[in-house]
C-alpha cells in the first residue's frame, strides 16, 4: 500500500500553535467562546488544542464532545447503522461563539450533521470550523474551514489518516494512503 | 458489531447477547439525547410507524409514541376498541390495510401469544412486539436490564429476583431470557399457584419465602397481580397475598444490604408494594419509565437501520 507523509510530529505541533494564535486573534479573551470536538476523531484534536491554548494564553476554554451519528444523512443508505459515540456537553451554546473541531474535512456531510446536532444545545451567535486537513477537491456540501492546518488535493480513492500518540501510535503524523482494491 | 441479527423484535428469546448489548449501548446515547433542551433527532424522518394496540396500555403506548416522535418518525395510532376488528376483520387484513398506507414499521400489542410472530411472517414491515398475551414483552425486559445496569454496572453474576404473579406475566418471561443472556442469576418468588409448572426448566430457581429471596437478591423486580387475566381464584384474598408477598419499607430497612426495587407498572399500591416502599430511595420505578423511552428509541433506530 502506498503511503505518503503529509505532516510529521514537528509540523503538527507548529500547526497547533498557529491555530492557538489564530484563535487568540479572533476570540480575544474567549469570554463567549466554546469548543466542540466532533466524534470520533475531532475530539483527539480538541484534546490537544485545549491544553496548548491554556499554555499560551492561560485561558481554559469550555469544551465538549459532539456526536452527530443520529443526524447523518446516510442512515438507511448504509448496509448497517453507525454506532454512536458519547456526546458530552455540559453547557448550552445559546448566544456563544462555537468553534467546531475535526481532524479531516472531506465531503462536508459530517460537519453539516454536526451543525444540526449542535442546534439541540441552543442557537449559537457564530460558528467556526477548524480542521487539521482540508481535502479541498472532494466536497459535496458548500462548507469551508475557518482554520485549517493543510490543504491537500486527494481523490476519492485515497484516505487521509491522522495518527496520534494518544491512540498508541509512535508519533503524531498525517498520511495519505491508497484504498486497497482487490485484483 | 452495530447491526441487530434480526429485522423484527418479537421476543428476547430470539435475540443474541450481542443484540441485547447493542440495544443497551445505543440506549445510553438516546438517554443523553432525551435529556437535552431539544430532545429530538432526525434519524427516522422518512419512516412511518403504526402503533397497533389490541389490548389496553398506557405507559408502553405513550413510551413508544414518544420514542417514535423523538426520532422524528411519522406516527399513526390504532386501537381495537374503535376499529373494524369489532366488525370481524382478521389481524392480517387489518395490518395489511394499514401497511397499504405506506407504513414501514408496526408496533403491536395483542392478547394472543405469538401474534407478532404470525404478523412478521405475513407482512413486509418491521414488527415490534409491545406485549403478546402472557408470552413476551421484550422492550420491558430491555429497559429493565438497562435500568439495572445503570444502577449496578454489568449484570454478570448479579442476583435478580422476580416476585409476584409469574404465571400471567409476559414481563417475567422476557426478563428471565434477557437477564440470563447477560449473565445474571435469576430466581422467582410467589405463591405456588402463580408459578408456572415448568419454570425451573428455564434455569431459574424457585423460592416461596419472600424474606429469604429479599435477603438473597441485589434487585427485586416486583410484578403486578394480573387480576384481569385470572379466570379462577389463585389465592384467597388480596389482603392475604399482601401479607405473604407484599413488600414494605420496614422489610427493606431490615435487610443487611441495599437492594433495588423495580416494578413494570401499573403498581397495585398496598398489594405487591406498599407506598412507602414504592416511593423509597430503593425504588427506581420512575427511572424505568424514563429509560423506557431511550431503550425504545434504540430498538426502533436499530431495526430501521437493519436491512432484511
Amino acid at each position: 500500500m502506498q503511503k505518503r507523509l503529509v505532516l510529521d510530529q514537528q509540523q503538527i505541533e507548529i500547526t497547533l500553535k498557529r491555530f492557538c494564535y489564530q484563535l487568540i486573534e479572533n476570540h480575544d479573551d474567549f469570554e463567549n467562546t466554546v469548543f466542540l470536538g466532533l466524534q470520533p476523531r475531532g475530539t483527539l484534536l480538541l484534546d490537544k488544542i485545549v491544553p496548548f491554548l491554556k499554555e499560551i494564553s492561560g485561558i481554559e476554554v469550555p469544551s465538549g464532545y459532539l456526536d452527530a451519528t443520529f443526524h447523518r444523512d446516510d442512515f438507511r443508505r448504509r448496509d448497517f447503522p453507525l454506532k454512536a459515540n458519547e456526546t458530552k456537553i455540559d453547557f448550552l451554546v445559546e448566544g456563544k461563539k462555537v468553534v467546531l473541531i475535526d481532524d479531516v474535512l472531506y465531503k462536508g456531510r459530517s460537519v453539516r450533521a454536526a451543525m444540526d446536532a449542535m442546534i439541540a444545545f441552543g442557537r449559537p451567535q457564530k460558528v467556526e470550523l477548524m480542521v487539521l486537513v482540508d481535502r479541498r477537491l472532494t466536497r459535496d456540501y458548500p462548507i469551508l474551514p475557518d482554520y485549517y492546518g493543510i490543504k491537500v488535493n486527494t481523490l476519492d480513492s485515497q484516505y487521509v489518516v491522522v495518527e496520534w500518540v494518544a491512540q498508541g501510535n509512535p508519533a503524531d503524523a498525517i498520511w495519505i494512503t491508497e484504498k486497497v482494491t482487490s485484483k | 458489531m452495530s447491526q441487530l441479527s434480526t429485522r423484527h423484535l418479537l421476543g428476547i428469546k430470539e435475540l443474541s447477547e450481542a443484540d441485547i448489548r447493542l440495544v443497551l449501548d445505543t440506549a445510553v446515547n438516546f438517554k443523553e439525547i432525551i435529556n437535552r433542551p431539544i430532545k429530538k433527532v432526525p434519524s427516522l424522518r422518512d419512516i412511518t410507524i403504526a402503533n397497533i394496540f389490541f389490548e389496553n396500555s398506557t405507559r408502553t403506548r405513550l413510551s413508544f409514541e414518544l420514542a417514535e416522535k423523538r426520532l422524528s418518525a411519522d406516527v399513526v395510532n390504532f386501537s381495537s376498541s374503535n376499529s373494524s376488528v369489532k366488525k370481524g376483520e382478521t389481524l392480517v387484513d387489518t395490518v395489511n390495510n394499514i401497511l397499504a398506507m405506506k407504513v414501514d414499521m408496526v408496533v403491536m400489542r395483542h392478547a394472543s401469544p405469538g401474534a407478532p410472530h404470525f404478523l412478521s411472517k405475513n407482512v413486509p414491515a418491521n414488527v415490534v412486539n409491545a406485549g403478546d398475551g402472557t408470552h413476551e414483552h421484550p422492550t420491558q425486559a430491555l429497559l429493565d436490564a438497562f435500568s439495572m445496569q445503570e444502577k449496578l454496572g454489568d449484570l454478570k453474576g448479579k442476583k435478580i429476583a422476580i416476585i409476584g404473579d409469574i404465571l400471567h406475566s409476559r414481563v417475567a418471561l422476557s426478563n428471565i431470557f434477557c437477564l440470563q443472556k447477560l449473565g445474571a442469576e435469576v430466581r422467582v418468588c410467589g405463591p405456588v399457584t402463580l408459578l408456572p409448572k415448568y419454570i425451573e426448566s428455564l434455569g431459574v430457581k424457585v423460592e416461596l419465602d419472600l424474606h429469604k429471596i429479599l435477603d438473597w437478591c441485589d434487585v427485586a423486580n416486583v410484578l403486578r397481580i394480573q387480576l384481569e387475566r385470572q379466570q379462577i381464584k389463585y389465592f384467597p384474598s388480596l389482603r392475604e397475598y399482601s401479607l405473604y408477598y407484599g413488600i414494605n419499607k420496614k422489610m427493606l430497612d431490615g435487610l443487611k444490604k441495599e437492594i433495588v426495587i423495580m416494578h413494570p407498572g401499573p403498581i397495585n399500591r398496598g398489594v405487591e408494594l406498599s407506598s412507602d416502599a414504592a416511593d423509597s430511595a430503593h425504588s427506581i420505578i420512575l427511572d424505568q419509565v424514563e429509560n423506557g423511552v431511550a431503550v425504545r428509541m434504540a430498538v426502533l433506530y436499530l431495526l430501521a437501520g437493519t436491512k432484511g
